[in-house]
């Protein structure tokens, strides 16, 4: 098999991902995104190193092995960051990434409606620490 | 590589290699729809395609095990998982207007611009390469299980132990403290407690 098919496969997938990182609002989406830019890595590891195999006289299987390490670590971070997610919904009311702009720097927030939640999270968290 | 490429009939696809385009074009479709339909659940289900497609890929590669692995964590638990998380966040069912940024235009411009680079660079430096297929399978689960026992066992128990501390942090993460589950009880009854509920 030429070894551009999956190379520019997995190009394309990860630019996918890389526009779904970009353009999505939602929190869930965004790390499914994600998932998809890990799963473009994924093919290019297995496709160089089934291609490496064959042309080198020693090899490490390295490329399949970090493929087992990156879907772990893929599975560990949907794990953690869905946990996030879920905290972030129960405290704000929402998943919204656009919404979350306490610690940006020159905006304001832009009205009642992302004013309130903020307050009441830090009542909570006063709250929860005393 | 001369040799290589006379060896090869460079427009002449074997049959391993239209499956693989036919096969890649289904997984590409649908990572776009994952990435670009309103509908939050329908983008979940689109990622199931997708990544079901990409372990077809995998196992035309000749890598069996790395493609049944991909069968179990992403199609069974990641999914199952993202799915879990669109229901506790209590996501719409149906179109939700406001899935996309405003900044999805720059985002557009960005994806392709890389895209185009990505791909003419890796065009341009595999031209004359091909993947050998023939012969015993590559990543068959022989092959994987003993490389990885013999000369990735530290960086193996290493992520076990991660995987382990990210179970435990996700686990503190989504339990609730007492504070805050009286906090929640004390004023579901009032309007501001339900706040999120529709967005």
């Amino acid at each position: 098999m030429h070894l551009a098919y999956p190379a520019v496969l997995s190009a394309l997938l990860f630019c996918t991902g890389l526009y779904g990182v970009l353009a999505r609002r939602n929190a869930i989406l965004v790390l499914m995104s994600v998932e998809l830019m890990l799963n473009a890595v994924n093919l290019n590891l297995v496709a160089f190193d089934v291609w490496l195999s064959r042309a080198a006289e020693e090899t490490l299987h390295s490329g399949q092995a970090l493929t087992l390490f990156t879907i772990a670590i893929a599975a560990a971070e949907i794990g953690i960051g869905l946990a996030i997610v879920l905290a972030v919904h129960r405290n704000r009311g929402t998943s919204d990434i656009d919404k979350l702009r306490d610690t940006a720097e020159g905006h304001e927030p832009d009205g009642p409606d992302t004013d309130t939640p903020a307050t009441g999270t830090a009542a909570e968290k006063a709250e929860a620490t005393a | 590589m001369t040799l290589a490429a006379a060896s090869h009939g460079f427009l002449s696809p074997t049959g391993v290699e239209i499956a693989f385009l036919l096969v890649g074009l289904v997984t590409l479709g649908a990572a776009v729809l994952t990435v670009t339909t309103r509908q939050l659940v329908h983008a979940a289900l689109w990622l199931v395609v997708a990544l079901g497609g990409l372990a077809v890929e995998y196992l035309l590669l000749t890598a069996e095990f790395i493609a049944w692995v991909q069968v179990l964590i992403y199609v069974g638990a990641v999914v199952v998982l993202i799915l879990f998380g669109l229901m506790l966040t209590r996501a719409p069912i149906g179109r939700s207007p406001d899935a996309d940024s405003g900044n999805r235009w720059a985002a557009l411009t960005v994806a392709v611009a890389s895209a185009a680079a990505l791909v003419w660079v890796v065009v341009d430096a595999f031209r004359t390469t091909w993947i050998e297929l023939d012969g015993p399978a590559a990543g068959s689960t022989a092959v994987t299980g003993a490389s990885l026992f013999q000369n990735w066992v530290l960086p193996f128990e290493a992520l076990s132990v991660l995987l382990l501390a990210a179970l435990v942090g996700a686990i503190v993460l989504s339990r609730r403290t007492k504070a805050a589950r009286a906090d929640e009880v004390s004023r579901a009854g009032t309007p501001q407690g339900q706040q999120g509920g529709v967005r």
